[in-house]
């Protein structure tokens, strides 16, 4: 709308009055960054602000790019704009953009989670006029049970596997979703046996721990392989690892994947896979609706996801909502394809933190 | 219910087979014989006649989630499955699960009873069954209701996985578990003890007492090459005729007719039955229904077939305009004797005589003509006329075989389906929709258009065909990224696209119709390919899809 804080351009959210991006698709001069997922963190923009316990993962993602930090609520001018992050709890770093501009605030949510996360700051509702929100999870199918259950049902599998026999492998995004995992199964004591990275999700570990977040020890494949006394493993693989010969080592597994897309049936269903956890960094329908309470926004922009459900929702609420088309992963039902391609695994040569650090299967002994 | 819906995730929760068979013969080893009946009816297909209506189920899970009917649709769209949309819709329930009732209980004093209750005493009864169980098993009790488990499951494997509790022959079990799963029986412990029973004798006097048919043959595709080293003159040829597959029953009490979904179709067609009435008790038919007007010279197309058994009980009118006839092509049963384990040289003269005896109205009871072809290549030209003679193909079948159930392997195959190669045309993709179960949430199903350039007017594309099979998952997840991309406008759960997709799309026939907007039908259009070589204006025409309804009529 004309007037309006943030818009959208072919680039991506533009500030005018800030003259600043936030999360552009296409190279720009100055970009805000709310986390560093490949469809919200891309390469080729000449200065980046981020939050700065993203620090860390930026730098893992993006190489040494020319990268400026806030502390959370720390506030920085951009042109007539102050500019603030806070913390969205989606994953370590993420952040909520605030932007301030002669008494009017807008806030750009970025991806988010309400459910607290050992691995990043906890989701902070910001007051704001205007709420740009994310909707991945927007329809009221989409309700997570809380963490320690679904951690108990992970262990139990793992359990399970273990006493048949067979490796338990997880399929997970290598940024966030797989370090939540593994402190999450600290925390209720779940370790059955080794946990064993893949080399993804090794990169992002070791940027984690830089940044002063606690996981427990992980094993490399070729470690495991060494050390192993029999122990059945639990395997942390991004999901572009399937099939690949890498996984083919752990011998007879069980395959599952962590995600909020397996709160649905078909979705496990079809990727044949034997089971589903139900494990998302998203907001799900009631913690979507609660964040944009708590904002006490008048009115409310929904991106990516299901806009036109949760539209229609607030507005026959009384609540000023709209739509806006925005090139962040995973369209309504898309399964976040986007995301998914966005893990870089062995076809991402930029990322040289995340360059092969494990041997190809014939090297081993 | 717990018992079965555990039961259930345990079924949906492996890829495995051998972990498939061995949780059900775990749960029929272990449950009560009623319980056992009612799980074996469920996993084998059985669907019980309709317990309470969609609209209905759907109104009482709006009122217990509180989500008005536009987001409820909008989450159908997404799931993909009604069952489970209610059970992720559902507030979880205050009170404990209390679902240790047997599954036989839950049937009898909470399910079934559903179908005689007023719609307000129906939503309140199954409101209270919600509330007393947990999320997965309304999920299965939801199921239950709407049919369709879909688990992967196959009535192979309920059979073995029988066959293993019971140490009864899995063969056996197949031959007494046909009917189980008709629609107007109802599961009890007594019928599932005669399932499992001992063997002894039971097989042909128990067939006789219930009128059932026998476990149909099936034929393998016709491969290219597979005729090299062949006899021609082992082999028997016949039309493949798009109809309906059914077995006629003809005993002393009586006669029946059965399809090969096994369910008694003996109602849908007097006429079958007023002709089969003339064979001798203990003679059992197999063949294909077809609708056929008497003294045409070949059938009427599926259509016709497809409206005729949607008739329970068809009238004068009905009997005039699509009058059936059952070509028959095997003998099962003759003065009483089980022949499946003689050679199909001896049970066809079996079925000669049978007819030529009995005598009925050829015009509705007839014999598959054997087709005087002595040479491969004779038999490569008359399947080439097969269209003209309104069949869709050959079936080649072993003179020397016997008559076993579903496809065998033995010999490399004994019955063979050569079928005409399909017909194609370019279209392009206009609307898309998403799928259901597996395919939930994701765009695969098509209609294609084709350009009508036919009003002097500049050429538009109009609708011909619906279409959702032939693609790899990798094609699919592609193709579902660029409706999302190039969508133009959403209608409810169908979006239109901008056109930029063609795919080739074959179908097995191609009628007049005055219901489709370009003026005809096609049968069983699917992709064949997906052309990325060619542009949409390089789609085929209207015109063309006439040419080939001139062919088709011979």
């Amino acid at each position: 709308m004309r007037g309006d804080l943030v818009v959208l351009r072919p680039e991506g959210l533009y500030c005018e009055a800030g003259g600043f991006y936030i999360d552009p698709w296409r190279p720009v001069d100055r970009a805000v960054i709310t986390h560093a997922h490949a469809d919200h963190a891309r390469t080729g923009h000449r200065r980046y602000l981020a939050a700065e316990p993203a620090r860390e993962v930026m730098h893992a993602r993006l190489g040494r790019v020319s990268l400026q930090t806030l502390q959370w609520g720390e506030s920085i001018t951009q042109g007539d704009v102050r500019v603030s992050l806070f913390p969205a709890g989606h994953i370590l770093g993420s952040a909520q953009v605030r932007i301030e501009h002669r008494g009017e605030v807008w806030v750009v949510s970025g991806d988010y989670k309400l459910e607290a996360d050992p691995t990043c700051a906890a989701f902070e509702p910001v007051r704001c006029d205007t709420f740009i929100t994310e909707s991945t999870f927007g329809l009221p199918v989409y309700r997570w049970r809380p963490d320690a259950q679904t951690m108990a049902e992970i262990a139990s599998w793992w359990a399970d596997n273990a006493a048949g026999g067979r490796a338990s492998v997880l399929f997970c995004y290598a940024l966030g979703k797989a370090q939540r995992i593994q402190a999450g199964l600290a925390a209720a004591q779940a370790l059955v046996g080794p946990i064993v990275i893949h080399g993804a999700v090794a990169a992002v570990n070791a940027a984690y721990r830089e940044a002063g977040v606690s996981l427990p020890d992980t094993r490399t494949a070729t470690d495991w392989r060494r050390a192993s006394g029999g122990e059945a493993p639990l395997v942390l693989a991004p999901p572009s690892a399937a099939g690949s010969p890498w996984l083919s080592r752990f011998g007879e597994a069980s395959l599952a994947f962590a995600s909020g897309w397996m709160r649905v049936r078909g979705a496990r269903r079809r990727r044949a896979l034997d089971r589903g956890f139900v494990l998302s960094d998203h907001a799900d329908w009631p913690g979507l609706m609660q964040a944009i309470e708590a904002s006490g926004a008048r009115r409310v922009i929904v991106t990516h996801g299901f806009e036109a459900a949760i539209v229609r929702h607030l507005s026959e609420r009384g609540i000023t909502a709209q739509a806006l088309r925005t090139e962040f992963g995973g369209e309504a039902g898309a399964e976040a394809d986007g995301e998914l391609a966005a893990e870089p695994v062995g076809r991402d040569q930029a990322h040289p933190a995340i360059a092969a650090t494990e041997p190809s299967p014939r090297q081993t002994p | 219910m717990e018992r079965f819906a555990s039961l259930v995730a345990a079924l949906d929760g492996s890829n495995s087979t051998l972990d498939k068979v061995a949780a059900m013969r775990a749960y029929l080893a272990s449950e009560p014989d009623e319980d056992c009946a009612w799980a074996v009816y469920f996993l084998a297909g059985g669907k019980p006649r309709s317990l309470v209506a969609t609209r209905l189920l759907r109104e009482a899970a709006r009122e217990a989630a509180g989500v008005p009917e536009w987001l409820f649709d909008e989450c159908y769209q997404t799931v993909g499955d009604l069952a489970e949309t209610i059970a992720l819709l559902l507030p979880e329930s205050r009170e404990a699960p209390d679902s240790r009732d047997t599954l036989a209980f839950w049937m009898q004093s909470r399910l079934l009873p559903l179908r005689d209750l007023d719609p307000e005493s129906a939503r309140a009864s199954l409101i209270a069954c919600w509330q007393r169980l947990d999320s997965w098993q309304r999920f299965v009790f939801n199921k239950l209701i709407t049919g369709g488990l879909r688990l992967g499951v196959s009535r192979q494997l309920v059979l073995r996985a029988l066959g293993e509790a019971s140490g009864v022959d899995a063969r056996l079990i197949a031959q007494r578990i046909i009917g189980f799963t008709d629609r107007q029986s109802t599961p009890d412990g007594a019928r599932y003890r005669a399932l499992v029973a001992p063997a002894g004798g039971d097989l042909i006097a128990g067939h006789a007492g219930a009128l059932l048919p026998y476990p149909f043959m099936l034929a393998h595709g016709w491969e290219p090459g597979r005729a090299d080293g062949e006899r021609a003159a082992d082999w028997f040829a016949e039309w493949k005729w798009d109809g309906i597959r059914v077995q006629l029953v003809r005993r002393q009490h009586g006669l029946a007719l059965w399809s090969r979904g096994e369910e008694l179709l003996t109602d849908r067609f007097p006429e079958i039955v007023s002709a089969g009435q003339a064979l001798a008790p203990g003679t059992v038919l197999d063949g294909e229904l077809l609708c056929w007007a008497s003294g045409a010279a070949r059938p009427m197309d599926f259509a016709a077939m497809q409206t005729r058994i949607g008739r329970l009980r068809p009238g004068p009118a009905t009997l005039r305009q699509t009058p059936a006839r059952l070509v028959a092509f095997d003998c099962l049963e003759h003065q009483g004797v089980d022949l499946r384990g003689q050679a199909l040289r001896l049970r066809r003269q079996a079925l000669l005589e049978s007819l030529t005896l009995a005598a009925p109205d050829p015009e509705r009871l007839c014999a598959a003509p054997a087709l005087e072809a002595l040479t491969w290549t004779e038999r490569a030209d008359l399947r080439d006329a097969a269209r003209s003679a309104g069949a869709e193909g050959l079936m080649l079948k072993r003179l020397e075989s016997p008559y076993v159930m579903g496809r065998s392997r033995a010999d490399g195959g004994h019955w063979f389906k050569w079928k005409l190669d399909p017909f194609s045309v370019d279209a392009v993709l206009i609307y898309a929709q998403a799928g259901h179960g597996r395919r939930a949430g994701l765009y695969t199903d098509y209609t294609f258009a084709v350009w009508d350039g036919s009003a002097g007017e500049a050429p538009r594309l109009v609708p011909f065909a619906k279409a959702y099979s032939g693609l790899t998952d990798a094609e699919i997840r592609e193709v579902d990224a660029i409706i999302r991309r190039t969508t133009v406008e959403r209608f409810g759960p169908v979006r239109s696209v901008e056109p930029t997709l063609v795919f080739e799309i074959g179908f097995e026939g191609i009628a007049r119709s005055g219901r489709h907007r370009a003026g005809v039908s096609v049968r069983f259009p699917r992709m064949l390919r997906w052309r990325r070589d060619k542009r949409v204006a390089d789609a085929d025409t209207l015109a063309m899809l006439q040419g080939l309804l001139a062919t088709s009529r011979g």
